[in-house]
């Protein structure tokens, strides 16, 4: 067999970064749909997982894609699939029956400017509130937003560790920028990765209830051929599993699915400051437009503004004490994103108008430049 | 009285009697059709274990929610590439959809077509009752013409699907189609699917009384009549010949079985590097 963890130096793109992350992370099923700006995740990928003992295939659409990744999660597999805009759309209803019944997957999402079929070759970030709302009914996913290929590599491999972690549908909301960015991406020698994988059924299988959640608030997970005979619903099910139409079960349910990310917040969210500390104008922006905004904060400092970059690397569950303690000593707070104001209005429901926001977003199809954040700083200033 | 011994049915190992009373009305043919596929299974001598049922939603999507096996219940139509998610990442399950017609053939019939070509090995269970029978009765892909549904109060002026043929022309390698009437034919028939390496495909007519007899003046015990009195049993069958119109008799039997490499043997040989299998 080859090796999974290509370990070196190498000259890639965000996309083929994805695909070797999804691999050291011990994704051995994808099911893929070609789609402009992510089709090279598939690409890749689908010459890769034969000769590490996984298997790829090609489904009819999106839709078939994510389904066949949840059933083969369901047989015990890692499994990934990755699109764009058009495709994230048609996997949404899957992606609440993984929420519901806790399949483990991880979806990318290389988002280009819509809406419909929009600019499919040009880069946007307008996916970001369907990431966190996009199937229907109340529920939480993760979401995890990488700056460059070389933090896709590990973003991947994150993902299946939150997802296995939290037996969660986890987002990698990533951009045909970076999807399409060749740099350096180092891959670190296999025994520096650390994987995790879902907690495991185990004791009397005749007694075992498949949804009664562990200590972290995740239930143990039994695997189609186990022996433990599970059923598994995308109705509102007790711990067992089994459909109960009432409010109580609802509720019940409910809480377990958003109590397990709720309740491991902290272990959950990750981000970034540069140049916080004794920042007064704060940037809040994440993924490509977060590079836009480490050049600006520098040219501001060499005009001798004080500001400073809070980058959200997850985006889903948003960081929500973070930005409201930002909030408490900022004089004021700009969300950088290519979009008209999505994760803008997560900032400005924190702040509560204590103080003054803005938003540098455009529509999409190009990044924000530089000196568009640097002018929404002076004037902020 | 105390003395008398709880009845037990011979089933009862392979059901979730937790979960009795189900929910299919009187004079359904789910039901059957349900306990044919349990037979089978049963007399199959398939390691149980290793054996899983998906189904979609509806009526007959209610299936795996009785079944006591590993059961997955997903969405409307998705079905079948759940199941090859399950196939594919464990060649070892044996993995059963059970699910009706308009979750395989209207909403689903995308997925139908490309698992069959695939020749992905999955045994593929479809109750036809002609409507959508959940929902209330409306139109379905397999409405025959002029009948009459709560969307097509007038009569259905589309042409039904003739499942056989979108089956064979698809790439199955198993086709074959029977009535609730024929419980023991069915159960041979999804025996010797499970057995079968390769996609097959079992069609059951089945009446539902309350939604689409009711409004077609069809009482249950006509639509049995109708079962035993307008069908003719022709294996191997043309597929031409196997549209469903009781007015000229209706087509059952196994009508193909025959062997190709399924989806993960071409996989194997195709795209697993020469050194891989040895």
């Amino acid at each position: 067999m080859k090796p999974a963890v290509l370990s070196g130096v190498h000259f890639i793109t965000g996309d083929v970064a994805c695909a070797e992350g999804a691999l050291a992370a011990g994704c051995r099923f994808f099911g893929a749909y070609p789609i402009t700006p992510a089709t090279e995740i598939a690409e890749h990928i689908a010459g890769r997982l034969p000769e590490v003992g996984g298997t790829f295939i090609q489904m009819e659409d999106e839709i078939a894609a994510i389904a066949s990744i949840l059933g083969a999660s369901s047989a015990g597999v890692k499994s990934m699939t990755a699109t764009s805009g058009p495709g994230f759309s048609l996997m949404m209803e899957n992606i609440g029956l993984a929420a519901c019944t806790e399949i483990p997957c991880v979806i990318v999402d290389v988002q280009r400017a819509g809406p419909s079929t929009g600019l499919p070759t040009q880069g946007a970030q307008g996916d970001m509130m369907q990431a966190r709302w996009g199937s229907h009914g109340d529920y939480k996913i993760i979401a995890l937003s990488p700056i460059s290929p070389q933090e896709i590599f590990y973003q991947t491999i994150l993902a299946f560790n939150l997802s296995e972690t939290y037996r969660v549908p986890v987002l990698i909301m990533t951009d045909e920028i970076i999807g399409h960015l060749s740099e350096r991406v180092v891959i670190p020698d296999e025994s520096e990765i650390k994987l995790v994988s879902r907690p495991r059924a185990k004791g009397r299988k005749d007694r075992f209830l498949p949804f009664e959640p562990g200590p972290n608030g995740v239930a143990p997970m039994a695997i189609a051929g186990e022996g433990y005979n599970i059923h598994v619903t995308g109705l509102t099910h007790n711990e067992k599993g089994y459909p109960d139409m009432t409010v109580e079960c609802q509720k019940q349910m409910m809480a377990r699915l958003t109590g397990k990310i709720q309740n491991n917040l902290d272990d959950i969210i990750k981000t970034e400051g540069y140049m916080l500390d004794d920042a007064e104008i704060i940037i809040i922006s994440y993924g490509v437009s977060a590079r836009t905004c480490h050049t600006a904060v520098d040219e501001a400092r060499s005009q001798g503004i004080k500001a400073g970059l809070f980058r959200l690397i997850t985006v889903w569950p948003f960081p929500e004490d973070q930005i409201c303690r930002l909030a408490e000593r900022a004089k004021a707070l700009i969300t950088v994103e290519i979009n008209l104001g999505q994760i803008h209005l997560e900032v400005e429901r924190c702040v509560k108008d204590k103080v003054p926001t803005y938003l540098v977003g455009h529509v999409g199809g190009t990044i924000i430049t530089p000196e568009r954040v640097i002018e929404t700083i002076k004037e902020a200033t | 009285m105390s003395h008398q011994k709880k009845a037990v049915h011979p089933l009862d190992d392979l059901i979730r009697t937790d979960r009795i009373p189900h929910i299919w009305c009187p004079g359904c043919g789910i039901g059957t059709v349900f306990s044919s596929t349990l037979i089978a299974m049963k007399e199959s001598g398939i390691d149980l274990t290793k054996t899983v049922m998906v189904s979609g939603i509806g009526c007959s999507g209610r299936g795996a929610g009785y079944v006591n096996l590993d059961s997955f219940h997903t969405t409307h139509g998705r079905a079948i590439p759940f199941a090859t998610g399950l196939k594919l990442a464990n060649p070892e399950l044996n993995v059963i959809v059970f699910s009706g017609d308009g979750d395989i053939f209207a909403i689903g019939g995308n997925h139908f077509i490309h698992a069959a070509r695939r020749n992905v090995d999955l045994t593929i269970i479809c109750v036809n009752n002609f409507n959508y029978g959940m929902t209330g009765g409306q139109v379905a892909a397999t409405t025959p013409y002029n009948a009459k549904t709560t969307t097509t109060p007038s009569g259905n002026p589309e042409r039904p699907f003739n499942l056989p043929m979108l089956s064979y022309a698809s790439g199955a390698t198993y086709i074959s189609r029977w009535t609730i009437l024929h419980a023991r034919d069915i159960s041979d028939s999804i025996q010797e699917a499970l057995l079968k390496r390769g996609f097959s495909f079992i069609e059951v007519l089945a009446p539902c009384p309350i939604n689409y007899g009711r409004r077609n003046k069809e009482k249950p015990f006509d639509t049995l009549k109708l079962y035993q009195e307008n069908t003719i049993i022709k294996n191997k069958a043309h597929p031409f010949e196997l549209d469903i119109d009781f007015e000229r008799g209706v087509v059952l039997g196994k009508f193909l079985d025959i062997n190709r490499p399924t989806w993960t043997d071409m996989y194997n040989k195709t795209c697993r590097p020469k050194d891989f299998m040895e």
